[in-house]
């Protein structure tokens, strides 16, 4: 956490100077200098970097110029906005990904196999911003169905705030979390589909189809548990990845986001909110990857077992 | 066993997440319900308008900082003593008239009878305590550095002295919103002074208001949406909206689709490409006005030696083909400039054309002795001005066009100041509008000499010094003859287009974009600060 701090604090340097987004264009240049010696911009680095850190050891990672309040707290108040729009990405993607990977994988040469792969090729290809533009275009402007923008109505849940309970606020939930998980969709999809037709050229398949076992029990049980395991790495990595295009999604929908804000922190210069992110978000990367190695030890036996030893 | 455990955990974590899935869906029905018995009255009350623009106000406080979102706030929330009518002259809001009573004390009379949202009444004193806080407010004290002090004379009469003549005392009334002295008077729950003006940490003057304006701030969260709720004891009855919601909505795209699919009923600024789209939209209006932001380049004489020669800056600007930008970069949607102030302004000197002439743009590098050109640098920001860095290219184009190779780099705002102030390249774009909607302000802070003690010249990267045209800037600011100094305002205009002082393109229009059933044209004006009290929703 140190080390990103550390990065996150280096590079802000290079981000541009907050005072001009906070103070008129005719302020005189003493006056900036003024307010540019009051919030200690003048120090030197290490002097800086001190006086984070010291922040840091009691929680306090520095304070936003524009919401002018504490940089955790934005984030916190932002986080509920990004993590359900993530959370029902991932649901799309683990929901269709698996039966569409699987079917695929099954009957590699039917037609409805060759529209997936075709699909998921062009699913790829296709930027996650040209994606919620066209969608917007579609059902918002011309066939008024969806909602454009925002959350909607939120419900305040003991401070968080929620657009999962309302009608409304799914309704602002279907757009963003498609255009998010249509990078990530097709992406399992074919992920899961070649591994499962690697697992099931292996000996143990024949073996259990020689055995006479049901179809279903030897697709599920024995083949696509196999295939689980590089799915699951894939998916923690992915995360990242994920994270990296709410920024997008966020920005094209108006989803008041983390991502939208880290954007809007870029282009105002506001340097402590910019680094709280990175810090933020590296803590997400860290508890997540750590939560996938658990549960790789759970799913993948061999894991445990050369761990014992 | 393991395996089939492992397989049945899964198994139930997926119907799980189905079974969460549809269950939140049957909930959906019950809560649609709610909220149209909620909102049904509520539309009942008065009309409503979802606002839509770039950004939302920074604070609450319509002095911490003078930008275009604040003041458009400030005109909801807020009422300044006087304001800008379309034709340029004055319309009296808070001061129901005013008059000179010596050379340097205009007396102002105050409407009877107004109420601060908090129910205090609005009185003399709580003008004077206001400029006295304009005069400590860093983004504004430059503006009212020739006011001397503001006196009381009685409940309703406000004498406001300036330290010698000054032509243009109305024009700085206008951002004189009278703020509730005793509201902002004492201290807040940690302590601190109520008055304090802060830019970046939390104050008591951010957070809360009391102003005397249509629109009370009835909710906000920032960034995400504020509510204005009109004030039941305002004095003004013209518009009938009683509620406002303001998104901001940053991605053009977006807000454009948002108004498109009727999600939002108002849009501001409107991005050039999608005007026509709009215009042809059934049920939408959209009303451009022509703005006064100039966009020029300026040449740095000082670091680049052949721009010390009056042809090549000549040559420079007869090879320019501004329109040709207006029409290709702009869309139209710019009108073409040849000095630094509008139609509307004082200093507009009809003699002024633009010049693209490229043969003689030629003919004039050749008499410079660059026939064969030169090579130099420039920067321009990607994201501070309609289209900056697609007028830039353009422009290095057509400077090829008479040999000259310009090396381009263009970067985001946020870094490119610093680098503008650094004058680390010869050739640099600068927009300016005009704080004081009147042209000296361009001369002053583009073309004077630059003089970090005067603070004039401050963005006059090109190092252009002209005695003579600061002499007669000078001379503007305390000649309160409006013909004389009109004159002299464009002597200054004709000095600097002979001069080649700066590389003029366009000034950008303005634009909104609303519904077809409110009054849209008659509440925008040129300094876009919309006038939403007077908004009618039929």
């Amino acid at each position: 956490m140190i080390v990103i701090g550390f990065i996150g604090f280096a590079i802000k340097q290079s981000f541009g100077d907050p005072i001009r987004e906070i103070t008129g264009v005719s302020v005189s240049v003493e006056e900036r200098n003024k307010l540019r010696e009051e919030l200690g911009l003048n120090d030197p680095f290490l002097v800086q970097f001190s006086r984070f850190i010291k922040g840091a050891m009691h929680g306090d990672i520095g304070r936003s110029f524009f919401y002018k309040k504490s940089a955790l707290k934005v984030i916190l108040s932002k986080a509920p906005a990004t993590l359900e729009l993530v959370f029902c990405s991932a649901l799309i993607i683990v929901l269709f990904s698996i039966p569409l990977g699987i079917y695929s994988a099954i009957n590699p040469r039917s037609i409805f196999s060759r529209i997936i792969m075709g699909g998921s090729t062009l699913g790829v290809s296709i930027p996650v911003f040209l994606t919620a533009i066209l969608m917007i275009y579609i059902f918002s402007v011309e066939l008024h169905w969806l909602p454009s923008y925002g959350r909607g109505e939120t419900i305040n849940l003991g401070g968080w705030r929620t657009g999962l309970l309302t009608l409304d606020g799914l309704k602002h939930l279907i757009m963003p979390s498609i255009a998010l998980s249509s990078i990530m969709l097709p992406l399992f999809i074919r992920l899961i589909r070649s591994e499962m037709m690697e697992v099931l050229q292996n000996d143990y398949i024949k073996y259990a189809w020689a055995k006479g076992l049901a179809p279903r029990r030897v697709f599920i049980v024995h083949a696509f548990k196999n295939t689980l395991l590089p799915v699951i790495t894939v998916g923690g990595v992915q995360l990242g990845t994920m994270i990296a295009f709410t920024i997008l999604t966020e920005t094209v929908f108006q989803w008041q986001g983390m991502g939208f804000m880290f954007i809007e922190a870029v282009e105002r210069g506001d340097a402590p909110l910019m680094v709280a992110y990175l810090v933020v978000v590296g803590l997400i990367f860290v508890i997540v990857n750590t939560l996938v190695d658990v549960i790789y030890g759970l799913v993948n036996p061999q894991v445990r077992i050369t761990g014992r030893k | 066993m393991k395996r089939s455990l492992v397989f049945l955990s899964l198994v139930v974590i997926l119907t799980l997440g189905l079974v969460g899935c549809s269950s939140e869906k049957k909930d959906e029905a019950p809560a649609k319900q709610d909220s149209a018995e909620t909102t049904a009255p509520a539309a009942d009350a008065g009309k409503v308008l979802k606002l839509a623009m770039d950004a939302d106000p920074v604070s609450l406080d319509p002095q911490v900082q003078l930008s275009g979102g604040m003041m458009q706030y400030a005109h909801m929330v807020f009422d300044p003593l006087v304001r800008w009518a379309k034709d340029g002259s004055f319309e009296p809001r808070l001061a129901e008239s005013w008059e000179q009573i010596n050379d340097t004390t205009m007396r102002f009379h105050l409407r009877k009878g107004v109420t601060f949202h908090s129910g205090n009444p609005f009185t003399a004193e709580d003008v004077v305590w206001s400029i006295n806080r304009l005069k400590v407010s860093p983004d504004f004290k430059g503006l009212f550095e020739p006011f001397t002090e503001a006196k009381v004379v009685d409940a309703n009469t406000v004498d406001v002295i300036t330290k010698e003549p000054y032509g243009l005392l109305l024009n700085m009334a206008t951002y004189i919103f009278p703020m509730d002295s005793k509201f902002y008077t004492g201290k807040d729950e940690s302590g601190k002074d109520k008055a304090a003006i802060v830019k970046t940490g939390p104050s008591f003057a951010n957070t809360n208001e009391s102003g005397t304006g249509k629109y009370l701030v009835a909710e906000r969260e920032q960034g995400v949406r504020t509510v204005f709720k009109a004030y039941p004891k305002y004095w003004d009855k013209a518009g009938n909206v009683e509620t406002i919601i303001l998104t901001p909505i940053k991605n053009d795209a977006t807000r454009v689709a948002a108004l498109l699919s009727g999600d939002v009923d108002f849009i501001m600024p409107v991005p050039p490409q999608d005007l026509k789209r709009i215009e042809s939209t059934e049920g939408l209006e959209l009303v451009t006005m022509s703005g006064s932001r100039i966009i020029t380049f300026q040449l740095n004489s000082e670091r680049f030696e052949p721009f010390k020669n009056l042809k090549v800056r000549q040559a420079i600007i007869y090879a320019t083909d501004n329109s040709g930008i207006v029409e290709k970069v702009m869309k139209g949607f710019a009108t073409v400039a040849a000095q630094q102030g509008p139609k509307e302004f004082a200093s507009y000197n009809p003699a002024l054309t633009p010049r693209y002439d490229l043969a003689k743009a030629q003919q004039l590098m050749k008499e410079a002795g660059y026939a064969d050109g030169f090579a130099c640098t420039m920067i321009a920001p990607n994201n501070r001005y309609v289209n900056d860095e697609k007028i830039a290219e353009a422009f290095v184009s057509m400077l090829g066009k008479i040999g000259i190779k310009v090396s381009l780099k263009t970067m985001p705002k946020a870094q490119y100041w610093d680098q503008f102030d650094a004058r680390v390249a010869d050739i640099q774009m600068i927009g300016w509008h005009p704080d004081t909607e009147d042209s000296a302000n361009y001369t002053e802070f583009l073309l004077m000499c630059p003089n970090s003690e005067t603070g004039y010249g401050q963005y006059n990267s090109g190092q252009y010094c002209n005695p003579e045209v600061d002499a007669m800037t000078i001379q503007t600011q305390t000649e309160t003859d409006t013909a004389k100094r009109s004159a002299l305002l464009q002597k200054i205009e004709k000095t600097l287009y002979d001069d080649a002082a700066f590389v003029p393109l366009h000034w950008q229009n303005l634009s909104w974009a609303s519904k077809n059933n409110m009054n849209t044209g008659e509440i925008v004006n040129v300094q876009n600060f919309p006038y939403f009290g007077n908004l009618v929703i039929k």
